[in-house]
């Protein structure tokens, strides 16, 4: 199961010619599509997260505080919650908290799609008994006052769904794995995987670069690469849809991009799909210089890019696990499936 | 497709409802599928409310006579208890309710169903010039001094009577002078007669689809070479327009004897009837309830699942409901066929609505004025640090002076459409504004741009289809068509295969297929 890289400037000639647009002739490209199983937006709501999914394990991943304290009580390891900041009143006492750390990142426990997500650094050049300062990843300045609305939005509950309040959970950094610094411009890149009733279905790797100012999203413009399931090595890299070889920023081969652990990462993403209960479930994990592979987060709707990452479709895999009889309990017989499941 | 067999026969289920209601209103109520195959009729319901006095009671109400352009093809009273009987002469028409005792709040109904047609049994009505009023002391001056000025800029009787009409837009200084005594239509009459031109005031009402608690307005009837001619006083309307005259003869509309604080109101609507002639407009209007429920009429009763068998008051709010759907329609398909984004799921409906008031292209102006502006105000108030749920109603607020601002302007400018502005769901953009300015903020202006065009052209999508003549025909006078709505959208709500958009973002794998 490899693909080889498609060249860009093929992919540009080709769409440089109006006839050969995907909506020129929609129905042999419904037909492309359907043949390489790939899956839909509608196919993906109705035939997997309504049936695999029950709403009220939903919580579970849509609230990250929920998602952590159930991780720490099934041994998965996750970043360190540093503080949990509750009601306004929390904001003042939260500083002094953070005086002390070497950087730390602030987070909706309910936002969805990397929304709300502030990542602080200590300034380089702190002055002796100056009150602490904090840059951004991009190296802007980042004020105390900035810190506190930003506190005070979460709480407000701009950046969850439907405006609900909220809670902030304030994290340790993660230290990005230096081999994977090369391969990543100003964020952490973090691994994607689709796991299916208890087994992995699909990787991706998300690495931010200019384009995505620090953000690991596919749409906000990162590079995603896609990552043999059965191996942990690259496959294909895309960028805004399109495919690419190389990192935009670091100038990289993305091909030569391997995952260090990829058991331990599956296994990890197993885990996560069994303390859950969700059938259906994209687990975003990282890998930290020290701590090894973390749970970031759970999504109960992970999205389709995935595919396009991996040049593949998802309905072909799933549709063969779903023809399994029965799915092994231990974790080692599922990983051991996967290398004649696909 | 996967299916499964309960939900199959569930839409089934719908799609043979929906048919057969359907075939059964266009089989047997003669009702056609185009609007083109039909007379216009309107349905005038005038409703007469007042207090009687524990005392006989009786009222005469004018009834329009013939009319120039609108033949009367049916009518009907609703009046419990009441003694009715119709004044006619040759060229006025009275309806006289009477009542030995009666007490409290009275109501009285008359509808009257009008054909457009040319009415050939219409005479041109004839009177003379009303002896010349007397203007007194500097009445007389001014009265004169505006005479003479607008007979020099006029080249005949019909134009002096515009240029009459023009001068009391504008009043300058003897015509407000003049105006301080009676309204315009009454000096503009005495003033016509001054000048040797039959003229007299008449009370008409204007016809507007869907119109609800209207009253009749004062306008100008004069005759001038012969020709028997219409004004508005104001000069907001031409006498082209759809229009009935209700009272010409100087009249008083309502005479109550034995009761106090009467009051009408007109509603009215402009239906589609079949050409098959006046038998099965009547056999579909006579089902308006009046006199009690529609099977004491002996017509199709309970099956008849129309529209029709209500109050023409209630009918007009319906006229609007009954499109709601359709929009909704046009919603789910854009969004699970085509795949296109909008901000705020039903939002789109709710504009279009709010288009269908104002007109496209005042509605998307003003759609952008508000949307615009409410942003560049949303993103100051983001400076500061703002609960939720106070920045929504500061945005609230804004919206509400954003509009009465636009309101100002447009009408300053001789704009009367920008006072339609204000039928804008106003909490809805003010959510969609927030919405955007958040967008904004994390995905950069290019998401606020597509989400943003994405709504507003579901928005116009919505309008052209719910504004759409045959589109409106058919929800109003089909009703089983909304049980076709609903297996469409059962049907949409169950489809797994690909979004059109999904063809373009999925692309790349046409081309790796071999």
């Amino acid at each position: 199961m490899s693909f080889a890289l498609v060249k860009p400037d093929v992919m540009n000639m080709k769409r440089l010619s109006l006839f050969n647009h995907p909506l020129a002739s929609p129905i042999r490209t419904y037909r492309a599509l359907h043949d390489q199983g790939i899956m839909g937006m509608n196919c993906r709501n109705l035939r997997y997260i309504a049936r695999y999914n029950p709403r009220r394990l939903y919580p579970l991943v849509d609230n990250k505080l929920k998602t952590k304290t159930l991780a720490i009580e099934h041994n998965v390891n996750v970043p360190e919650l540093l503080s949990v900041v509750r009601e306004q009143p929390d904001i003042r006492t939260v500083q002094s908290v953070l005086n002390d750390l070497n950087g730390f990142c602030i987070k909706p426990a309910q936002g969805s799609g990397g929304k709300g997500i502030l990542v602080a650094l200590r300034a380089e050049n702190q002055e002796e008994g100056q009150p602490v300062q904090w840059t951004r990843t991009n190296g802007k300045p980042l004020s105390r006052n900035e810190i506190s609305r930003h506190l005070s939005n979460i709480l407000a509950g701009i950046f969850s769904l439907g405006g609900r309040s909220d809670v902030a959970i304030v994290e340790e950094l993660i230290q990005v794995d230096p081999l994977f610094q090369q391969f990543t411009h100003e964020g952490v890149p973090d691994l994607r995987v689709i796991v299916f009733k208890g087994l992995p279905v699909m990787a991706m790797m998300r690495l931010s670069c200019h384009d995505s100012h620090g953000k690991a999203n596919l749409h906000q413009g990162a590079v995603g690469v896609g990552i043999d399931i059965a191996q942990g090595v690259a496959v294909n890299a895309v960028q805004h849809g399109q495919p690419i070889t190389h990192h935009p920023d670091t100038q990289q081969p993305l091909i030569d991009l391997k995952i260090p652990h990829w058991q331990n990462l599956l296994r990890l993403a197993c885990s996560c799909s069994d303390m859950t209960g969700l059938g259906y479930l994209g687990v975003d994990l990282v890998l930290d210089k020290h701590k090894g592979p973390l749970l970031l987060e759970l999504n109960a709707r992970p999205g389709l890019a995935i595919q396009v990452a991996n040049n593949a479709g998802l309905l072909p895999r799933l549709q063969s696990i779903e023809a399994l009889e029965s799915i092994p309990a231990s974790l080692d017989e599922r990983l051991a499936l996967l290398h004649h499941l696909y | 497709m996967r299916l499964n067999s309960r939900f199959s026969l569930l839409v089934i289920f719908l799609l043979v409802i929906g048919t057969s209601l359907i075939v059964y209103r266009y089989s047997v109520a003669g009702i056609p599928f185009t609007p083109g195959q039909t007379h216009t009729v309107w349905s005038v319901e005038a409703k007469v409310s007042f207090t009687a006095d524990d005392a006989p009671v009786n009222l005469s109400l004018a009834l329009p006579a013939a009319q120039p352009s609108l033949t009367r093809i049916a009518e009907r009273t609703a009046s419990p208890g009441f003694g009715l009987r119709f004044d006619e002469d040759n060229s006025k028409r009275r309806a006289e309710w009477s009542i030995r005792q009666a007490s409290g709040l009275q109501t009285l109904y008359y509808v009257a169903d009008f054909q457009v047609a040319n009415n050939s049994a219409y005479a041109a009505p004839l009177f003379s010039v009303t002896p010349p009023p007397r203007f007194l002391g500097p009445l007389k001056n001014s009265a004169k001094a505006l005479l003479e000025r607008i007979h020099q800029t006029s080249a005949n009787d019909l134009s002096l009577a515009y240029a009459l009409i023009a001068e009391f837009q504008t009043p300058q200084q003897d015509v407000q002078f003049l105006l301080q005594g009676a309204p315009a239509s009454q000096r503009i009459v005495e003033l016509l007669s001054q000048a040797d031109i039959p003229a007299r005031t008449v009370k008409v009402l204007l016809l507007e689809d869907g119109a609800r608690r209207q009253s009749l307005q004062t306008w100008v009837q004069l005759i001038a070479d012969e020709q028997v001619h219409l004004l508005d006083p104001k000069g907001e309307h031409k006498a082209t327009q759809p229009l009935l005259i209700w009272e010409q003869g100087d009249k008083s509309v309502i005479d109550l004897i034995g009761g106090h604080g009467a009051k009408i109101g007109f509603s009215m609507l402009k239906q589609r009837m079949p050409i098959s002639g006046a038998s099965a407009n009547s056999a579909v209007l006579n089902g308006t309830v009046l006199n009690g429920p529609p099977s004491a009429h002996g017509n199709d009763g309970l099956l008849n699942l129309s529209i029709h068998s209500l109050p023409l008051n209630d009918q007009s709010v319906f006229k609007g409901i009954l499109l709601v759907p359709v929009g909704v329609l046009l919603v789910v398909i854009m969004r699970t066929l085509v795949g296109l984004s909008t901000s705020g799921t039903f939002m789109p409906v709710l504009i279009a609505l709010a288009f269908m008031q104002t007109s496209l292209l005042t509605g998307v102006v003003g759609f952008l004025l508000i949307v615009g502006v409410g942003l560049l105000i949303r993103s100051y108030f983001s400076r500061h640090n703002l609960l939720l749920v106070a920045r929504i109603s500061l945005v609230i607020i804004s919206v509400v002076l954003i509009l009465a601002l636009f309101s100002v302007i447009s009408y300053r400018m001789g704009l009367s459409e920008g006072l339609k502005l204000t039928l804008f769901p106003m909490i809805i953009l003010s959510w969609t504004i927030e919405r955007m300015s958040i967008l904004w903020e994390e995905e950069g202006h290019k998401a606020v741009l597509t989400q943003g065009g994405g709504s507003l052209l579901v928005a116009i999508l919505s309008y052209l289809v719910m504004s759409n003549e045959w589109v409106r025909h058919l929800t109003f006078n089909f009703l089983g068509l909304q049980f076709i709505f609903m297996a469409l959208v059962l049907m949409c709500g169950s489809y797994t295969g690909y979004r059109l958009l999904e063809l373009r973002r999925f692309g790349v794998f046409r081309s790796s297929e071999t």
